[in-house]
């Protein structure tokens, strides 16, 4: 069950890389737990966290101008690798409802729409302007409206994204798809009969 | 009259429930579902929350592989992490409060979820089956479309078998001529995703095709299929032939009888037919791939095993200056007698018995080097108890390389078996992500022959010397 997906405007962190895989969104080690909350404290936990457990001075998450972003940028084939759903919760749980990439790894982006996190596809020389647009004024707002699948960007020019129609109506009505396959039993009862299954 | 069609098509049409339309994606049917213990803990909870059953447990399989140990202390495998044993705990009882078939812990035929279903005869040609788990892809091998899926995807087929799935498209990667010798089903996958990229198959289901893929065994078919999620493919596949046929029949729960009979003559129209149209098609000749190793931290970053990682460019490459950092490795440098630290030999793309024979034959009267770790890992338990009775296991001991029990081990490193930051790991798994094998850690992934060859040398070493 997830709410509907309010209209977002939000500053931005900016992690301009690409191949973004899964095990530097939650390396595996934090796999062991058995339920869907707290895993913000380990997003990008390798990036994020010195050997000693200290903040990387580095890290684009760390930046002080990052607390409260809610749309993390990065590169190309943004969630590539497992299928991990605790990617999706890591990146939810810390605050964040939107990625903006130029490709998404299929799995990816099915879990990141089912726990209510956007991603949004740009042309790669749309996102390079969204990202220099982020690097000259990285505090700017960047306003999503999933509804006209356009993205607002930092430096004020608009750009629109698509979206299959499923997953933009989930999104906007908080739509439960196991509801709607509870809703399919009996078509799959009758199938199974059918089919000898 | 439907017109030609390829292998997917056929599978994909067969298991359609409701057709999907413009706004609402199909309903497809899943005839088996792989569980374990790491991505279904909270699928099981929504079950819970909301009075749902398991609705085809008769089609539900679980196993223990991810968290597990492989070193026995005392005679016995001790999850030592609270966590790790909470969750194999909690699978334990979900499987009984569900009556899903379980292959747990003391099971003698447990092992890696990809290694078990085939195993077992649960895999068979024609079927949907799905796993919160993205090497799904590796029971493509078969015929079937398989395919990886996350937690709450875990949940739908729980409780209703069917998931909603938008219609992938299809890409061809056709594989001509003859393998060389030192070459194998590994090296065919490497060249494969170096050549397409990590993204390459994206919203794409492959079909590999052509003579060198015929010509491999279920064990390498198995190994190219696992990898199709590096390319970044939704599902890789083959079609079945007698290969497939010779190697399922007998298995525990595989049909037999009249069943066999009827099941082969279905089996057999899997395949694409003449005229059958791909959305994208890739070309590569086997005579011209040699044994592959990655230099870097994706697995499209892939080199022969003699050649030079990518030298510096003119334009910045953001990607490789990041790689060469983490790997420690120069611009334009050699691998071949590049120090190795840990070898690992096994995991779901190469943890089954033929890949065990391969490296044993590297292996067999010679020693692991002084200063290099030698892990040697059977993908099953069954395996396991076949490379011990064919003398495997022996070859690996004498040559100073552990045996363990089997498991993910060292290709997830959140069980136990991890590389230590810093330290060059030559692993025949399929990650070579930053941190995959431990933090810091530097995965080069190659094949078993390539594996065993640097365990021997403690350096990249090309297998062909060996042979």
């Amino acid at each position: 069950m997830s709410q509907p997906w309010a209209p977002l405007s939000s500053h931005a962190v900016l992690v301009a890389r690409d191949d973004i895989d899964t095990d530097q969104i939650i390396p595996a080690r934090f796999l062991t737990t058995t339920t869907r909350s707290g895993l913000g404290t380990h997003l990008f936990a390798d990036w994020r966290y010195e050997a000693d457990g200290a903040p990387s001075a580095v890290f684009e998450l760390n930046a002080p101008a990052s607390i409260g972003a809610q749309i993390l940028v990065g590169g190309r084939n943004f969630g590539c690798g497992s299928s991990r759903e605790h990617a999706p919760w890591a990146l939810n749980d810390w605050g964040f409802r939107a990625v903006i990439a130029s490709s998404f790894a299929d799995i990816f982006r099915s879990n990141a729409h089912k726990n209510g996190v956007l991603t949004i596809a740009l042309d790669a020389a749309v996102l390079q302007r969204a990202q220099d647009a982020l690097r000259a004024y990285p505090s700017a707002r960047i306003t999503v409206d999933l509804a006209a699948q356009t993205v607002a960007l930092a430096d004020g020019t608009t750009a629109s994204f698509t979206i299959d129609a499923f997953s933009k109506r989930c999104l906007l009505e908080g739509l439960d798809e196991l509801g709607a396959l509870l809703a399919e039993l009996p078509a799959i009862e009758a199938w199974e009969a059918a089919c000898a299954r | 009259m439907s017109g030609p069609r390829t292998l997917f098509e056929k599978v994909w049409e067969s298991h359609v429930v409701r057709a999907g339309v413009d706004d609402a994606p199909s309903v497809l049917y899943v005839d088996l579902h792989l569980v374990h213990e790491v991505t279904s803990p909270q699928a099981f909870t929504v079950l819970r929350e909301r009075g749902l059953k398991v609705r085809r447990p008769d089609r539900t399989v679980a196993t223990m592989d991810h968290s597990t140990p492989t070193l026995p202390v005392g005679g016995r495998l001790n999850v030592i992490d609270p966590q790790a044993a909470k969750q194999l705990d909690a699978l334990a009882r979900s499987c009984a409060e569900h009556g899903i078939p379980l292959y747990g812990m003391g099971d003698d035929r447990r092992g890696i979820v990809h290694v078990i279903g085939p195993e077992l005869g649960r895999t068979q040609p024609g079927m949907t089956i799905v796993c919160g788990d993205s090497h799904t892809s590796t029971h493509g091998a078969f015929g079937a479309l398989a395919f990886g899926i996350g937690t709450s995807e875990v949940g739908h087929v729980l409780a209703t078998q069917c998931l909603l799935q938008s219609r992938p498209k299809t890409m061809e990667v056709r594989i001509d001529g003859t393998l060389r010798p030192g070459v194998t089903a590994k090296d065919i996958i490497l060249a494969v995703i170096a050549k397409i990229g990590v993204g390459g198959g994206t919203g794409h289901v492959i079909e590999y095709r052509g003579e060198a893929i015929r010509a491999l065994d279920m064990e390498g078919r198995m190994t190219v299929c696992n990898m199709s999620i590096e390319a970044g493919a939704r599902a890789g596949m083959i079609a079945p032939d007698m290969t497939t046929f010779a190697w399922l029949a007998g298995r525990e729960q595989a049909p037999s009888g009249d069943a066999w009979r009827d099941a082969m003559t279905r089996w057999s129209e899997l395949v694409t037919d003449a005229g059958a149209t791909f959305d994208r098609s890739v070309t590569l000749n086997a005579s011209e791939i040699a044994p592959m190793i990655t230099w870097g931290t994706n697995p499209g970053m892939a080199i022969p095993v003699d050649g030079h990682v990518p030298a510096a460019s003119p334009v910045p490459d953001s990607a490789n200056e990041r790689a060469w950092a983490y790997m420690g490795l120069e611009p334009g440098q050699q691998l071949l007698g590049q120090r190795v630290d840990v070898v690992f030999v096994g995991s779901c793309t190469n943890g089954r018995i033929d890949d065990l024979r391969a490296a044993a034959g590297v292996m067999k009267g010679r020693r692991v080097a002084a200063h290099t770790r030698m892990l040697v890992v059977p993908g099953s338990q069954s395996v396991k108890r076949e490379a011990e009775r064919e003398g495997l296991a022996d070859i690996f001991r004498a040559a100073g390389a552990e045996w363990r029990e089997s498991g993910c081990s060292m290709c997830i490193a959140m069980n136990g078996d991890t590389v230590a930051s810093g330290q060059y790991a030559v692993s025949t798994s399929n990650r070579n992500f930053e941190g995959r094998q431990g933090k810091g850690a530097r995965t080069l992934l190659a094949s078993p022959l390539t594996a065993a060859a640097s365990a021997i040398a403690g350096a990249v070493a090309d297998p062909r010397s060996l042979l």
